[in-house]
């Protein structure tokens, strides 16, 4: 990672003295870096070419975008070391945070700056089952019946990984009314059928698409879907439960970077862009919900997302991420209580 | 490294020593320097970063059950890992030094691919492999024709295996060039002086031996200890059943919380370094009592 840094660091450099060098030229040439998490690797490829393309039909300029996709929350470490991101676009509004309070690379009231919350798409947390669905998996509860294993990253290690057990802990609440001890105990029982914890959600589809461990995937719904284009839709089927999350990955220019470099007006177009028609149809064909669904142009895309219950963050069960995080996934939070030896 | 007083009869130490190669004062200043840029400056980063935590926040998380079991995973693991490799490690030298076969020079090379192989493709290959519909793992499993229900990848002994991946080489590659000095010789001298082949095996083979197969094993073992890449692929990471301390370190860099990672990694490198030092005494133990090889 910091070799990669510096890589980019130096990289910077080069273009910046090469854009001083054609300042009078009359068309500038810019780089943007969209640091990203793991699963919008396709999302923002499609993406790009389309904003460059928009982005020289509107000023002429021309701009080569470059992307870095890995773990949310190291992507995040990554810019607060100095990782030169003009945008981020991140798993979790806590990793965001983070960049904002430990760097103060932009403001801590970010999430007012774009519509949605700065959310130009969401996701959810779906079940991917062998063909044929085996083991009968239609519910939350179903993924603690006998004989069943459950793959899911390490909700310590994967920002995806925490969306999947907040979805397990709202389906809990929602059947024991409310009661937390047996939330703690269905979450406690859920982790029993969990025979891997991968470090991060592309490792868990690893493991069970390739090496075929495990009855059930909890992945984000374009990451299943991804699974169907890439291993043959013959082999998995998507099961959506009743219920689930409301993921919401969100998005925003780093401010300090963007100024040093001289693209703040073009960060921001990028950013704004993905709430165009165009932009919205891009993340619905790669099975993002779109935050403004009457802005995609193609309405049998949106046909492709069931209408199901989506719990938010924010709602009181959970208080947001700044109530949640610690209470959960904070050191000696409930995930680690869970783990830890009775005794 | 080596602590060994390679050269007793001259006990105390002189700071120069008289040489015809001129240049002490040059050398001596670019090894300190490069040391320190290298090694010192940022272990002792770490453990002032590691300082910054409150005595009893650092007696919390050193006594944790969960860091005490992972700790004792990364640490078992490496000393089998590493037991393993020496026993194996000299068996593959010995052919490699003793006979002559078509495909020698290849089987040499090969030994040398786990130094390049990136650890995370080791890992997945390890892990597809071992996994239970892999093929070694299937031929292991309940359902295989072996009906052994053996499970390898996802258990501490898959990272007992990626370990042993990872240190192969360095305990042949320490133990080679000292086989390729021995002289049929003493082997010979040995068996006209009446010694079966186990006596000149454990008599004077082995005894000769034993300062590089020791050196082996520590480098084997130190590596092991490190390392990441592999095993997390292979290791399942369950919390106090397979969960290896660097993973630990790793869940605290994704709280943002430096501290905590730089004082798991400061308890690890202080036993890493007790254990190396340990080895280094029995080395030098092994140098007086066997002979310098």
């Amino acid at each position: 990672m910091k070799t990669t840094a510096t890589v980019l660091a130096v990289g910077a450099l080069v273009a910046s003295i090469g854009l001083a060098g054609v300042v009078t030229a009359r068309a500038a040439d810019q780089t943007l870096l969209n640091v990203s998490y793991d699963p919008t690797r396709e999302l923002y490829e499609e993406f790009n070419v389309a904003f460059a393309k928009h982005w020289n039909e509107t000023t002429g300029n021309t701009v080569t975008i470059e992307q870095s996709h890995g773990g949310s929350g190291k992507q995040a470490q990554a810019v607060i070391d100095g990782l030169q991101a003009d945008v981020v676009t991140l798993a979790l509004e806590g990793d965001i945070n983070a960049i904002a309070e430990k760097a103060g690379l932009f403001n801590a009231d970010w999430r007012g700056e774009l519509a949605n919350n700065s959310t130009p798409y969401t996701s959810t947390i779906v079940f991917l089952v062998r063909k044929g669905n085996p083991k009968a998996i239609s519910d939350w509860g179903d993924l603690i019946k006998d004989g069943v294993e459950v793959i899911t990253p390490n909700p310590k290690t994967s920002g995806g990984a925490r969306w999947n057990y907040l979805a397990a802990w709202a389906w809990s609440n929602q059947a024991n009314g409310g009661d937390e001890a047996k939330n703690i105990e269905f979450i406690k029982a859920l982790y029993g059928h969990v025979p891997v914890l991968d470090t991060g959600a592309r490792g868990s589809t690893v493991t069970f698409a390739q090496k075929e461990l495990g009855d059930v995937l909890l992945a984000w719904e374009n990451e299943a879907f991804l699974v169907l284009d890439e291993f043959g839709a013959d082999n998995f089927d998507v099961v959506y439960p009743p219920s689930s999350i409301l993921a919401e990955p969100p998005v925003t220019v780093v401010d300090k970077n963007a100024e040093a470099h001289g693209t703040a007006e073009l960060a921001k177009a990028y950013l704004e862009y993905l709430y165009s028609p165009e932009g919205q149809t891009i993340a619905a064909k790669n099975h993002y919900r779109p935050s403004d669904p009457a802005a995609v142009t193609d309405p049998a895309l949106l046909e492709a997302f069931p209408k199901i219950d989506l719990i938010s963050i924010d709602d009181p069960l959970f208080g947001g991420w700044a109530t949640a995080q610690p209470k959960h996934f904070g050191d000696g939070g409930i995930f680690d209580q869970i783990y830890t030896p009775q005794g | 490294m080596v602590v060994s007083p390679a050269h007793p009869a001259k006990a105390g130490w002189t700071f120069v020593k008289p040489s015809v190669v001129p240049g002490f004062g040059l050398t001596f200043g670019y090894t300190l320097l490069y040391l320190s840029l290298i090694v010192l400056i940022p272990i002792i980063g770490l453990f002032l970063k590691a300082a910054q935590v409150p005595l009893e926040d650092i007696v919390r998380i050193a006594t944790a059950p969960r860091t005490l079991n992972a700790l004792r995973v990364s640490f078992g693991a490496s000393f089998i890992a590493a037991l393993v490799n020496i026993v194996f490690g000299l068996i593959v030298a010995w052919v490699l030094v003793r006979y002559k076969f078509p495909g020698r020079r290849l089987m040499d090379a090969v030994v040398d691919l786990p130094f390049a192989l990136p650890t995370a493709v080791a890992g997945i290959a390890l892990s597809t492999l071992y996994a239970p519909k892999g093929w070694i793992g299937w031929l292991v499993s309940a359902n295989g024709p072996l009906h052994l229900d053996w499970k390898i990848a996802y258990t501490p002994t898959g990272i007992v295996i990626a370990l042993i991946f990872i240190g192969l080489p360095f305990v042949v590659r320490t133990v080679q060039p000292v086989l390729e000095e021995f002289e049929a010789e003493l082997e010979e001298a040995a068996a006209t002086l009446g010694a079966n082949r186990w006596q000149t095996i454990s008599m004077v083979i082995l005894p000769r031996l034993m300062p590089a197969i020791l050196t082996g094993f520590s480098l084997a073992f130190a590596r092991a200890v490190g390392e990441y890449g592999s095993v997390i692929f292979i290791a399942g990471n369950l919390p106090n059943v397979s969960e290896i301390a660097p993973v630990l370190i790793v869940i605290k860099l994704e709280e943002f919380d430096q501290a905590g990672a730089a004082v798991i990694a400061g308890i690890m490198l202080v036993i890493a370094f007790v254990m190396l030092f340990v080895i280094n005494l029995i080395q030098a133990w092994a140098r007086r009592r066997f002979g310098d090889v």
